[in-house]
């Protein structure tokens, strides 16, 4: 027991417990004010580093919006596909890190489990594709292709199938209503690349893109991708540490893009597509004594144009493929092949891309020229079979010879002669080679015609021609004059030897051969099959040059009119009214006299006037290019083949055949209206259904007796609606 | 009252009394408590039921789908720590000061018994006793106790008995040698966050046993040449290091400690004034802090409570210190003041530690707030040393 008193305690003891009592005290004060520190001083910051700590986003894909016919049916849509997508979190979650579900899920979809793994792995710089490289947030698709049958299997068997699940999802698709495939002019999408989601990541909205997005790349799916593409949804998820869900912090729903409608008739379409293939496929039955060998017919491209509004109502491109080809994602081998010389670039809409020296169906042109030049409508000129200029002679197609003619005849029996006389004879009021303010009427009037420019179609990767003035001779001896004295100095005795050798004396000159030849459309000059659509829609609609387009409006998901596109008049032909009535007599000769009127015989001209020119182009190493660039009141169709003989012989059937079903016109000449597809062009925008589907109330080409069956719409799967409430709207707008 | 007194004795010889009379009785054990103290502590260990179960309640991987399980045991280890600092009180100062060495070997033998094929290893350290139905103990916790006790019985045993004004170079010695084997011990484990409280309680012991200075000085000069040496020798694990330096940059580790650390300074600065309120705090759902019912509990007081709930917590430990300094001061023998003043020592440190790791001041080390962290040992220890203290005072004569 203490033998110490009370206050017996040393001084020593009492002033360390004091110490010990300050020492422990203060301990807890230094942590009061760290507390405030963090809390009350920094608290702000804390707070918004805990926020972001938890919140992840989810993005929820909007529908794309569709692209469709006049008639309002679906040329590209969307598709209810099965679609079979793996959690990432939900398999982390997993013992196995999901590798028994994944195995499983395998088994039933028929694929390998390394595959099916592969799909579903995050990419990395060191991960070479397949790799998702998307949020790991976002569930990752493994297959859309995924059968009813498949997809009962996962939905019935969840705890079989953790994270896993199998649902409709939209997917582009490309229906090809009554048979038209037009797969140039809707492009197709694929997804973005990194350097894109990098470039659009201080936006918003829907110019920011998202690593899950697709784009459209080509055609309409890439000029109105803004209008078709939707807002993304976002879910706005809280999440625990290890990324589970725990919650909502807010859901911004998916916007569905915007539906553009088309001029393009899908029926009219189907017509153009199958007429250029038939015309191709003849002509290689067809020999070509040139050459003592049939015609290749390589390809070709083919347009039905609105006079009154530049509107494109068909267009085809050959050859072609199918656009499903990109949906769900194109396939490396797909991809070689579509890009590969083998298979001559289906991708190239030859109609915007392809160019082509014009042949004759350039003299509308030089006849204009002619006329600005001071030439007399009234006038005759000489045609004889061949001209001697510049130490070269200029022969006639097959040596004809009309002796003393007009120009309208010159046009119909298309004389090269005419046409070289009138053009030597401006080259030498030029100042031949020597050239003194020279006026170049022939080249002015090219270019008002809108040659050697971009029509401005809405289409991408126009490609813009070439009118070969003599400001483009400057450029083209510039860029080429080295490699010209090069070959000249070779020793070689060849034709291009030759010609290296005059080009680099004086390459830059416009010499008299280069103009005559350009007279006839020939020698350097350089059309789209669309450039020539345009000018003879301005030929039949009194000299407007509208700029061709596709689009005629954008309307919302449920039809509603977003913004109207309306014609756009961009240029006058500079022909006077009297000249153009010369040249439409002129061209309505070519079908009733002229040199299409072989195939044309027994057209109802009294009732549904034609007109037409032919053009049979030369090009240096390879078969004539076959031209028929014709219009009616309505219409203009143009047709260029490569590689296919002469205009007529090349494109006339399948032009005539076009018209024919335009107008409800049969072989022998009668006219069924019931059975034309387009006997006026079409004037108003679809009528759409409270859901959006597009009313429709016309003959449809499918049932006519042009022979093509109708094309069936896919069924939707029997279970998806058991699936999914919120299914995305149905493919087949339109039920034909 | 004369020196020959004793607390128990009125009791015995009042017979005509009954049972809850004597119970209440002026000079009764019950009213000679420090209530101001045990409130304390009871106010800390309820409360800390609500942060354990708000920590633990969405964790279906500890909590096995029941989300109040950590919430009832936490209330059965306060039961257990109640009815152990019952037992203490009742059994009285001088029994235990009897009891010393036994109590001593055996803290030490369950500290062997750890090392033994019956320890675990819980986060790098092998400092657990594994028992069935998921019942463990934590030896280092109760060799806190053995080592003030061990120490006040030694240094108090030459003044107490009227040898010495103050304890002698011999029993410093002594008291230290019996304190270096548990601390050893603990540091084979490796749990260097026990061995710093018990680092520090001995200094604090020594201070309240009043030795010479030069011993204090002279420990922690050695002290810090030690430290330097070990942290220099390459003795620590790269998981100390990692742990000992990330707190003051959590960039050093940021998928360890750092992690742990960057996450409990956001839980807590989140909080802000008022906190997010109970149940409602995002890192706490999120599951965001790890250990976050044991070690980062105080995170849960700063994310849901707020400012205001964090400085009750810190205050209600300051009322338990500034009462255990009370009965420090107040003892009237020289092992009741080494007694008050390790215990003294002990809980304010390890709550320093505790708190501090997690407002980002002190390093990472896995050591409990005394009667807030869910852990039966930690309770345990945590009431048999009030349950100390309170005999400390109890067996004090009463003023007057």
């Amino acid at each position: 027991m203490s033998n110490i008193p009370e206050t017996g305690r040393t001084r020593r003891l009492t002033i360390r417990l004091v110490v010990l009592q300050i020492l422990v005290l203060s301990l807890l004060a230094t942590l009061g004010g760290r507390l405030w520190y963090l809390q009350i001083r920094n608290g702000s910051e804390y707070t918004a580093k805990a926020s972001s700590n938890q919140i992840r986003e989810v993005v929820d894909p909007a529908v794309r919006g569709e692209i469709l016919d006049a008639n309002g049916k679906v040329l590209a849509g969307n598709q209810t596909k099965l679609v079979v997508s793996v959690s990432r979190t939900s398999l982390l979650e997993q013992k196995d890190h999901g590798k028994a579900a994944l195995g499983r899920l395998a088994q039933v979809l028929g694929m390998s489990p390394k595959d099916v793994a592969d799909k579903v792995r995050l990419c990395d710089s060191k991960t070479p594709q397949p790799c998702w490289n998307g949020s790991p947030y976002q569930p990752i698709p493994v297959t859309d292709q995924a059968t009813t049958q498949q997809a009962m299997q996962i939905m019935e068997r969840r705890e079989d199938f953790p994270g896993i699940t199998a649902q409709p999802t939209a997917v582009r698709q490309y229906p090809g209503p009554d048979g038209a495939n037009a797969a140039q002019v809707l492009g197709y999408l694929s997804p973005v690349t990194d350097d894109e989601v990098s470039k659009t990541a201080d936006k918003t909205g829907k110019d920011k893109y998202l690593p899950s997005d697709q784009i459209g790349r080509a055609g309409l799916e890439s000029v109105y991708d803004s209008d078709l593409r939707g807002t993304t949804g976002v879910d706005r998820l809280q999440v625990d540490n290890l990324g589970r869900v725990i919650g909502s912090a807010g859901t911004t729903p998916a916007q569905p893009g915007n539906n553009v409608v088309t001029s393009i008739d899908s029926r009219v379409q189907k017509v153009v597509e199958d007429n250029l293939v038939q015309a191709m496929n003849d002509a290689r039955q067809q020999f070509d004594t040139e050459t003592n060998k049939n015609f290749v017919a390589d390809s070709g491209a083919a347009l039905v144009m609105d006079v009154h509004t530049g509107r494109i109502i068909a267009m085809a491109s050959a050859p072609t493929y199918d656009p499903n080809i990109w949906v769900g994602g194109i396939s490396a081998k797909d991809y070689a092949n579509l890009t590969s010389q083998d298979s001559n670039y289906p991708l190239l809409n030859r109609a915007i891309q392809g160019q082509w020296a014009p042949g004759s169906t350039f003299k509308v042109v030089s006849t204009s020229a002619a006329v600005a030049a001071g030439y007399s409508l009234d006038g005759h000129y000489g045609c004889p079979p061949s001209m001697t200029i510049g130490g070269r002679e200029f022969k006639n197609f097959e040596g004809e010879s009309f002796g003393e003619i007009s120009l309208e005849k010159a046009l119909e029996i298309s004389c090269d002669t005419v046409f070289y006389g009138l053009a030597y004879d401006q080259w030498m009021k030029d100042g031949g080679i020597h050239p003194k303010n020279p006026a170049d009427y022939f080249y002015k009037t090219a270019h008002q015609f809108g040659l050697g420019a971009k029509t401005g179609i809405d289409l991408p990767a126009e490609v813009p021609g070439r009118v070969p003035d003599r400001q483009w001779k400057q450029d083209f001896y510039d860029a080429n004059k080295d490699a010209w004295c090069k070959q000249a100095q070779s020793g070689n005795n060849d034709f291009q030897t030759q010609v290296a050798k005059e080009n680099c004396v004086d390459g830059n000159v416009m010499r008299a051969g280069d103009s005559v030849n350009y007279a006839i459309g020939q020698g350097d000059t350089l059309v789209t099959p669309l450039q020539m659509a345009r000018i003879y829609s301005a030929l039949s609609n009194g000299g407007t040059l509208y700029q061709p387009q596709v689009a005629k409006a954008v309307v919302t998901p449920s039809g509603q009119l977003v913004r109207d596109i309306p014609p756009v008049v961009s240029g006058h032909l500079p022909d006077d009214q009297k000249t153009l009535q010369y040249i439409n007599q002129a061209t309505a000769g070519v079908i009733t006299e002229g040199t299409a009127a072989w195939k044309f015989a027994g057209w109802p001209q009294d009732k549904i006037q034609l007109h037409a020119k032919t053009g049979t182009a030369e090009v240096y190493g390879k078969q004539t290019t076959s031209w028929l660039a014709t219009y009616s009141n309505d219409y203009a169709v143009v047709m260029t083949i490569s590689q296919a003989g002469t205009g007529s012989g090349g494109a006339g059937d399948a032009v005539r055949k076009i018209y024919q079903a335009l107008y409800g016109v049969d072989d022998k000449g009668g006219i069924d209206n019931s059975k034309a597809l387009l006997p006026t062009p079409q004037t108003q925008l679809p009528k759409f259904n409270p859901d959006g589907t597009a009313i429709l109330n016309q003959a449809s080409y499918a049932t006519g007796s042009w022979g093509y069956p109708p094309v069936p719409q896919p069924t939707q799967p029997a279970f998806a609606a058991d699936l999914a409430a919120t299914e995305p709207r149905a493919h087949g707008r339109s039920r034909v | 009252m004369t020196s020959s007194y004793s607390s128990l004795r009125p009791l015995r010889f009042s017979p005509q009394r009954g049972p809850l009379a004597r119970a209440l009785a002026k000079d009764a054990p019950l009213r000679r408590l420090d209530w101001i103290m045990v409130l304390a502590a009871l106010a800390l260990s309820l409360g800390s039921s609500l942060l354990v179960w708000s920590a633990t309640r969405g964790r279906d991987s500890l909590t096995h789908g029941d989300p109040q399980y950590f919430l009832y045991r936490h209330l059965t280890n306060l039961t257990i720590g109640l009815v152990l600092f019952g037992a203490v009180v009742a059994i009285g100062h001088h029994r235990i000061r009897a009891a010393v060495p036994i109590l001593y070997l055996a803290s030490i033998l369950l500290l062997l018994a750890t090392l033994s094929p019956l320890g675990s290893t819980v986060n790098g350290a092998h400092s657990w006793i594994q028992f069935g139905g998921g019942f463990s103990v934590q030896p280092a916790e109760f060799a806190k106790l053995g080592i003030v006790l061990g120490m006040a019985m030694i240094l108090a045993s030459r003044v107490d008995s009227g040898e010495r004004e103050l304890p002698d170079d011999k029993s410093v010695l002594q008291a230290l040698v019996l304190a270096a084997v548990p601390m050893g011990i603990v540091l084979l484990y490796p749990d260097l966050g026990s061995v710093m409280v018990m680092v520090v309680t001995i200094l604090g012991i020594l201070l309240a046993a009043g030795v010479p200075n030069r011993w204090l000085f002279g420990l922690l000069v050695g002290g810090g040449l030690g430290a330097t040496a070990v942290w220099k020798l390459g003795v620590l694990s790269k998981y100390q290091i990692d742990r000992f330096a990330a707190f003051a940059n959590p960039k050093l580790d940021p998928a360890g400690v750092g992690y742990n650390t960057a996450q409990a300074r956001i839980a807590i600065g989140s909080g802000g004034l008022t906190g997010k309120g109970l149940f409602h705090g995002s890192q706490t759902i999120g599951q965001f802090v790890p250990e976050q019912q044991t070690d980062f509990v105080f995170t849960v007081a700063g994310e849901e409570l707020g400012f205001i709930g964090g400085l009750v917590l810190i205050l209600l430990i300051g009322v338990i210190l500034w009462r255990g300094c009370r009965i420090a001061r107040q003892a009237t023998d020289v092992f009741s003041t080494v007694v008050a003043g390790g215990v003294i020592t002990w809980f304010a440190f390890q709550s320093f530690e505790n708190i501090g790791m997690t407002l980002g001041i002190m390093p990472v080390a896995g050591v409990p707030l005394p009667f807030v962290s869910y852990g039966g040992s930690s309770m345990f220890a945590g009431w048999i040393a009030i349950g100390l203290l309170q005999a400390v005072r109890t067996q004090r004569p009463i003023a007057g």
